[in-house]
């Protein structure tokens, strides 16, 4: 199949990289660019586990096309390190014992974050609507929607 | 979070991994690429049970970069088979397939493309067979077996499809007066685990003529002995590497792809990774379906006077180990009463549907959703309160409720009168809404061992080995404590080592919840072990042992530096004649109390509020117990409210995936959840401690399904209880009434 030229930002480096053109942004971000962070869990854009930003808003990346990203910023979980440590929304996940296996977790983080981004301020119902495309089977949503909370009030 | 730095035990402690979890620097087995990896697809039919007539590669062989097909025709004849208890599972179908999504085939190529196109050009040419999907079909005599009856040739069961027949009892049933019988049926649908992290497998050759397994399993030493016996290899080299799993859940405790990778990796002399995805994985694990008949006795004021149970459990294809499960659970399938009579017969039953085996709860959610159901059944006859009835026939502590066993070992009245008092129980109950409570007990670990290994370093801080897989469940953090507790170190300066047999010392595996207790307590003894050396290089040295580790160990290494090892095991021996090879270590006990409002016009179940209560003995770190109290509940939500497989009449799961099978969200959360402990320091583990976090989902369907039948009057014995059933049983109600 032939390849398809895109530039695009990830976690702000620009690349341009050839693609396939029925690569998703999952499939790049992970086997292309090695940034495993971003899980891959239905495939369907069911479960959350593949969350990305683009241009700030999350998406799921095995719904998306590589291609898609193309002249666009994608920011992955690697993305959000700051200074080497995690930002204030993640040190909330860890104090408030929101990770259990963890392979939910990136994808909740950036689900969180783009909730943030919008309302900074959101009420638990908000929070439960805004990470409702975000399974967790280990069942922690009690403690997820309590950091995001918890980010929100320590930004203020 | 404990303000003492120097106390760890019983504080919220971070988890420990919780920061790569976060940072998204966790590699999960699927996270992991080697160097000339090749990967695989599998191939499968679109039926249940099938004659395989032909299979022909050509096709697919011609895809560029596929290096190698394997069929059964590639494999040793006979085929080789493995399993936990039965080695019935062979590595590829064998001229049948007797699942649906059992693999006939699997493609090795230098891409993952590749692997897909080709495995979509292998021609299979079959027959589809009649086959075995229910309770009913599985006991007709016309129906076809199963299995083979040469698998189990010295099984007297073996020309019939039910592995196993077994009968438990005590007392005379038949004797036993009763003023109120209550006999009625419940089934409990198939689930499946959907662990997020779908099962990933990799393996590699070695350089020594072994290979290396890389697998997120809870038994790298099950699966290290499985992958020897089945390759003809010594254990040791046989490596298996088992990094923490995304979600296990019982799921990933048993071998399933392995084999198959291992045969790939040695046939190629590559290193092979094969990632399932959500659909196949959700072929290849299911919880135990099944039927139960239940008669019960009571006397006038409320006392069980005798439990006369028949059911049929429908396992998968293999036996994997389900059988286990049938026995486990159904050993206390009368539940944590005083029961004077009681009669329990259970049928294990083979089916051409996906291999069942453990799952969260090990078979207690379903025999807790006939005991309790049965309960509040006898309650509203005898015009009693429906926790009362549980208080008068709750054994007591010291009692032994299963003569002969393991008696009552916690203050199990406590943990009702909790979830009573939180859920509001007592006081009046808004229109339209109604409270459940219930409770249900698991049998722990009965026989079974583990060791580990504590390096204290020279610079005082301690490198722990221990076999447990941290599977989300926070093993490695309570392990740390309990080191860091014992030989007063800080718990920064901790790191526990787990998942990898050639490094860690041997764990029977990681269920039951018996992590806490057995891995704990061998943490404890060889922090112990290091102490008691502590103790003679003091002497030795003519100084004070409280001089502190750090002092002690740099005037006892010096410049040529050292390190201090502990030992510590914990083992369960097998008793000979016990129902279950060895007595339970402890019991996990919990209490579950909701409230609910029914939508009568959608029959749709809003949770007002959610209570569970966990005996754990000593909550070693209370957030860790809560996390997994409260994400066992949410699961038990599933099953009680939305998850069921729905199969077809050729064997073949119609809600494959995360679009049909729903599992709880944010939004089915209960508007309240509260998780809360009983702490008496009454078990086994370290400090007084039980193992904790399946309590919380044995006892949602029968707390849940109470709740609506007081809010509505309609009483459902199927799970789960979907708006449509809800809805249907209400017309129904209302047709009865009118």
């Amino acid at each position: 199949m032939s390849s398809t030229p895109i530039r695009v930002t990830v976690n702000g480096v620009e690349r341009e990289l050839e693609v396939a053109p029925n690569a998703t942004l999952l499939d790049f971000v992970r086997d292309r660019l090695q940034l495993t962070g971003t899980k891959e869990c239905c495939d369907l854009g069911e479960c959350g586990a593949c969350t990305v930003l683009v241009d700030g808003r999350a998406v799921n990346s095995c719904l998306m096309l590589a291609v898609e990203a193309d002249t666009r910023d994608v920011t992955t979980i690697e993305g959000l390190v700051e200074n080497g440590r995690p930002n204030a929304l993640q040190d909330a996940f860890l104090d408030k014992g929101a990770v259990q296996c963890g392979f939910c977790i990136p994808g909740q983080v950036m689900a969180a974050q783009y909730l943030l981004r919008r309302n900074p301020h959101p009420t638990l119902a908000e929070v439960r609507e805004g990470l409702s495309g975000n399974l967790c089977r280990c069942g922690g949503y009690v403690q997820i929607c309590e950091a995001v909370l918890a980010a929100s009030e320590a930004a203020t | 979070m404990s303000t003492d730095p120097n106390v760890v035990i019983g504080t919220s402690q971070r988890r420990a991994g919780g920061l790569a979890r976060v940072l998204g620097r966790q590699q999960f087995v699927g996270d992991i690429a080697l160097e000339r990896m090749l990967h695989v697809k599998l191939v499968h039919l679109d039926c249940g049970h099938a004659r395989i007539l032909s299979i022909d590669t050509n096709a697919a062989a011609a895809v560029r970069g596929v290096v190698s097909i394997l069929t059964s025709a590639d494999l040793p004849h006979p085929m080789p088979r493995f399993g936990p208890v039965h080695d019935d599972r062979p590595i590829l179908a064998v001229e049948e397939t007797k699942y649906h999504g059992q693999p006939v085939a699997a493609v090795a190529a230098e891409t993952k493309e590749g692997a897909e196109a080709a495995a979509d050009l292998v021609r299979v040419e079959y027959e589809a067979l009649r086959g075995v999907y229910t309770v009913a079909s599985a006991l007709d005599p016309e129906s076809p077996l199963v299995q083979a009856p040469e698998l189990r040739s010295d099984d007297p069961l073996r020309h019939t499809n039910v592995l196993r027949e077994l009968k438990y009892g005590w007392g005379e049933v038949e004797a036993a007066k009763a003023d109120l019988v209550v006999e009625n049926s419940y089934a409990f649908p198939m689930v499946t685990h959907f662990a997020i992290e779908p099962h990933a497998f990799i393996a590699a050759p070695n350089d020594d003529g072994g290979v290396v397994i890389w697998t997120a399993t809870q038994n790298p030493f099950q699966m290290q002995r499985i992958i020897a016996r089945v390759l003809g290899l010594p254990l040791a080299r046989v490596r298996v590497i088992s990094p923490d799993p995304g979600g296990a859940f019982g799921g990933k405790q048993h071998p399933k792809y392995e084999p198959l990778v291992a045969f790939l990796a040695l046939k190629t002399g590559r290193p092979v990774r094969l990632l399932l995805t959500l659909e196949e994985t959700f072929q290849e694990v299911r919880r135990t379906s099944c039927e139960i008949h239940v008669r019960t006795g009571f006397q006038a004021d409320g006392t069980i006077s005798f439990q006369d149970i028949q059911s049929d459990f429908l396992l998968g294809a293999y036996a994997d180990v389900a059988e286990r499960v049938v026995a486990k659970s159904n050993y206390l399938a009368c539940g944590p009463y005083r029961v004077p009579n009681a009669r329990i017969a259970v049928r294990a039953l083979l089916s051409h549907t996906t291999p069942s085996t453990a799952f969260r709860g090990f078979g207690t959610p379903q025999v807790s959703w006939a005991h309790e159901s049965q309960l509040d059944d006898a309650a509203r006859r005898l015009g009693m309160d429906r926790v009362e009835i549980r208080l008068r026939n709750l054994a007591r502590k010291g009692e032994a409720f299963v003569p002969g066993d393991t008696p009552c070992d916690g203050d199990w009245a406590e943990s009702v009168r909790k979830a009573a008092a939180a859920i509001g129980w007592g006081s009046p109950v808004a229109a339209g809404r109604g409270r459940g409570l219930a409770v249900a007990i698991k049998a722990s670990a009965t026989t079974g061992a583990s060791y580990s290994i504590v390096r204290l370093h020279w610079d005082g801080s301690a490198t722990v080995l221990a076999g447990t897989s941290d599977m989300g469940q926070g093993a490695r953090t309570v392990l740390a404590q309990v080191a860091a507790h014992e030989l007063g170190i800080p718990i920064d300066s901790i790191n526990v080592v787990m998942g990898d047999t050639a490094t860690v010392p041997f764990d029977l595996q990681t269920s039951a919840s018996r992590s806490t207790v057995f891995m704990g307590q061998a943490v404890a003894r060889a922090c112990q072990d290091i102490n008691g050396q502590l103790e003679l290089i003091a002497a030795d040295l003519g100084l004070d042992a409280k001089v502190g580790v750090v002092e002690l160990l740099r005037a006892r290494f010096s410049e040529v530096r050292g390190e201090v090892i502990g030992v510590g095991s914990y083992r369960s021996e097998y008793q000979p004649g016990h129902p279950l090879g060895g007595r339970p270590s402890f019991y996990e006990f919990t209490c579950t109390a909701s409230e609910v409002e029914v939508d009568q016009g959608t029959g749709e179940i809003l949770l007002v509020r959610h209570v569970t209560v966990a005996d754990v003995g000593k909550a070693l770190n209370p957030q860790h117990v809560e996390m997994q109290d409260e994400g066992a509940a949410v699961m038990g939500l599933g099953h009680t409210l939305m998850e069921h497989m729905l199969l077809d009449d050729s064997g073949r799961i119609r809600n494959l995936g995360a679009l049909d099978y729903r599992i709880p969200t944010t939004k089915d959360l209960p508007l309240e959840m509260h998780s809360l402990v009983v702490e008496n320091a009454d078990g086994p583990g370290p400090y007084g401690s039980k193992g904790a976090g399946e309590g919380g989902l044995m006892a949602t369907a029968p707390a849940v399904a109470s709740a609506v039948t007081e809010a509505t009057g309609v009483v459902i014995r199927d799970l789960p209880l979907t708006p449509e059933r809800v809805w249907r049983a209400l017309q129904e109600g209302a047709a009865r009434l009118a």
